[in-house]
């Protein structure tokens, strides 16, 4: 052990948070926090408007003090540095351009501050990269919010930080342009192989971009991990439902065979890979069994002897539907909850299937995922108001055979 | 019908230009008066055309010394009212601190006082300070009355800044100082220098403080005024005219100047 403990850490991480919070006055805007981000990593900090993620990122590029804790840069504790000796540049959520100087040097701005005198060549370039070559000579205000955000953008990214930290730069945009600056930000990063900590609460924009997703719920993270992994495996009803639909169903555990947790809900038999679940239940506990809608098949009660054996089925009444081009979107009642979403995609359409049909929900048990069941169970849904403050997942005693699917729009990608 | 429908396209135009016309007026006959050779020693009566008082302004005497001082101590005291009174204005918007809500209200004060009470208090406070009457105490006066209109004009400039203008220049490694230098003032500019103007232009033609507080030395608005008990020499009108005249292609520079500016991108 000769190396100090400073130098083993540095290997990796670009960011390493550890304990960091912040507390305004008696409110906590963000709790005791770790947060380890990889190197080269393109991270995504996604959470609902308040829970901290600001202040998250103000505290990593020194505008914040921190309450506790350190800030890591590449195993160097910068805690104390001041922001204009943090090798860390931040792309503002309303961009905070310099009105009196034109493009050009708006982003040369940081290159000259560190006594750069030849700026031309790197200054063309970076504008060239972000498309902007043309319009150097301007001022912020006759730029248009796209344009804008780019400067915001090469303004940053020309100095090679180690960390860009990028606060919902795409919050202001139509959904057009928005979909293209994305494409746009995922290509750069690519190209310059920065570390990109990039805040937002647009879900899908989330998981479209990121290698690296930590969902924070008023000013914790709940989970961490790849897109794919937090969408299949959320680990709270919060993840469960931000990070696209989720159907949560309370049931009982009835038993434990073989790795596999056997459960029932009204009446209705269920099982679950215990793998899955996320709360250690034995026979008696109680537990949310979750299913996102697109793993659910739809068939008339008519069919229901041509459903395959061992799948899980679900009785209901189908109470709406709506077309949305490549899928069916239905809402079905039934005793285990109510308005269960499935999204059926249309390719062969069962005429059948209209607003009062009996139907069988039926699924892949290794689809479902475990709940501990102590949660809330709207937590993170659109109807869920503000996170209060300091709370995060508050114990809620929901009805017996109550089932909830809400969400962002429809997470198809999986 | 006709003149009716016409007048209603064009009363807009018209009060417009009934204004313009009530401005300049003045300025007007001052110009007029500047060619004029009076017959007797008041310059009131149109006599007949002359340019002699354009060819000799400091024909008449003590006049060109009473302006050269009055230009001097308007300099001096914008520059030290807008130093002084930009700080302020920077304490005031960006800091909290004891006794701050008082100095947001006293700074109103001279603004808000008749000048005569305040011509006259603080010609008793230098009488009673024993401080000798004269360039100095014009100056300390005009420097504080010209401090209120700085003050306001930039709090109200630094109150309107985006707080985080300044995080992005230190983000981008621009330190305190420089973040200063080269985003905070630069901002500020346009409220700085509104400021000066009106230091400048207050303190020019001041007449009434000044006259509590000068002891025997003579501003230019002092000579004009006491020679126009006993008769205005042409002179005053050319300097008058020659004022407007600066003033206005003062305004016309800065305007094209804003105009290129836009155009250029
Ligand atoms: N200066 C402050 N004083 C008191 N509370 C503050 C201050 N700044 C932020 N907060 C509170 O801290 C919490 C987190 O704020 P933050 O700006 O980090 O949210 P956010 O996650 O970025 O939200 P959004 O998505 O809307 O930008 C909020 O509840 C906010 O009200
Ligand atoms: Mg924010």
């Amino acid at each position: 052990m000769t190396t100090p403990s400073t130098t083993s850490e540095a290997t990796g991480d670009a960011v390493r948070l550890t304990g960091i919070s912040k507390t305004y006055g008696s409110f906590t805007a963000v709790h005791p926090l770790d947060l380890t981000v990889p190197a080269g990593s393109f991270f995504a900090l996604l959470g609902a408007s308040g829970c901290g993620k600001t202040t998250t990122l103000r505290m990593i590029a020194g505008l914040e003090d921190p309450s506790g804790g350190s800030v890591r840069l590449g195993g160097r504790d910068v805690t104390a540095l001041p922001p204009y000796k943090r090798p860390v540049n931040t792309v503002f959520q309303n961009y905070a351009l310099f009105p009196h100087l034109d493009i050009y040097e708006n982003v040369a701005f940081g290159l000259r501050r560190r006594g750069i005198k030849s700026v031309k060549q790197q200054v063309g370039e970076m504008l060239d990269l972000v498309q902007l070559g043309p319009l150097a000579r301007r001022r912020p205000h006759q730029l248009s919010g796209g344009q804008q955000q780019r400067v915001a953008v090469a303004r940053a990214l020309i100095n090679k930080p180690q960390v860009l930290l990028l606060d919902e730069p795409l919050g202001a945009l139509d959904l057009k342009l928005r979909r293209q600056m994305q494409l746009e930000l995922k290509r750069i990063q690519t190209e310059v192989g920065i570390t990109f900590i990039h805040v937002t609460h647009d879900q899908e924009e989330a998981m479209t971009m990121a290698d690296t997703v930590a969902v924070m719920n008023a000013g914790r993270v709940e989970q961490m991990g790849a897109p794919a992994d937090l969408y299949e495996n959320p680990a709270s009803t919060f993840v469960a439902n931000f990070l696209g639909t989720s159907n949560l169903i309370e049931a009982e555990v009835t038993g434990v065979l073989g790795g596999t947790l056997h459960l029932v809900s009204a009446g209705q038999k269920l099982t679950l890979p215990a793998a899955r679940s996320r709360a250690d239940v034995t026979a008696g506990d109680r537990v949310l069994a979750g299913v996102r809608p697109e793993k659910i098949t739809l068939a008339h009660r008519d069919d229901e002897d041509a459903i395959p054996a061992g799948r899980n089925r679900v009785q209901g009444r189908i109470v709406d539907s709506s077309f949305i081009g490549v899928s069916t979107q239905y809402l079905v009642d039934s005793p285990v909850g109510a308005e269960l979403e499935v999204f059926v995609p249309n390719v062969e359409r069962d005429a059948r299937l209209v607003p009062g049909a009996p139907v069988i929900l039926h699924w892949n048990p290794e689809h479902t995922f475990g709940l501990d069941a102590a949660q809330d169970i709207d937590a993170g849904t659109e109807s869920d108001d503000e996170p209060a403050p300091g709370g995060g997942g508050a114990p809620a005693a929901a009805g017996a055979a109550s089932a909830v699917p809400a969400g962002g729009a429809g997470g198809a990608a999986a | 019908m006709r003149p009716i429908r016409w007048l209603r396209k064009n009363l807009v135009v018209i009060a417009g230009v009934l204004a313009l016309a009530y401005l300049i007026l003045p300025n007007v006959v001052v110009l007029v008066f500047s060619f004029n050779k009076p017959k007797g020693r008041f310059n009131y009566t149109w006599d007949h055309f002359s340019t002699d008082a354009w060819q000799h302004p400091c024909g008449v005497a003590d006049m060109c010394g009473s302006l050269t001082l009055s230009l001097k101590i308007a300099v001096y005291a914008t520059i030290g009212a807008t130093i002084l009174g930009t700080l302020t204005a920077f304490a005031l918007a960006r800091y909290r601190f004891r006794g701050r809500a008082a100095t947001n209200m006293l700074i109103f004060l001279p603004m808000a006082m008749p000048e005569v009470v305040m011509g006259a208090s603080l010609g008793t406070l230098f009488l009673n300070m024993r401080i000798q009457f004269g360039f100095w105490t014009i100056l300390i006066a005009h420097i504080m009355f010209c401090l209120s209109f700085v003050v306001t004009a930039v709090k109200a400039r630094v109150m309107s800044m985006d707080p985080r203008l300044e995080q992005a220049a230190q983000d981008l490694y621009a330190t305190p100082l420089q973040t200063f230098l080269r985003i905070t003032l630069p901002l500020a500019a346009p409220g700085i220098a509104a400021g000066a103007l009106l230091s400048f232009a207050l303190s020019f033609d001041d007449y009434i403080i000044t006259s509590f507080n000068a002891g025997n030395t003579v501003t230019f608005p002092m000579f004009v005024w006491g020679s126009a008990q006993r008769g205005t020499p042409v002179q005053v009108n050319v300097i008058g005219t020659a004022m407007f005249a600066i003033a206005v292609v003062l305004v016309l520079a800065g305007q094209l100047a804003g105009s290129r500016r836009k155009a250029k991108a």
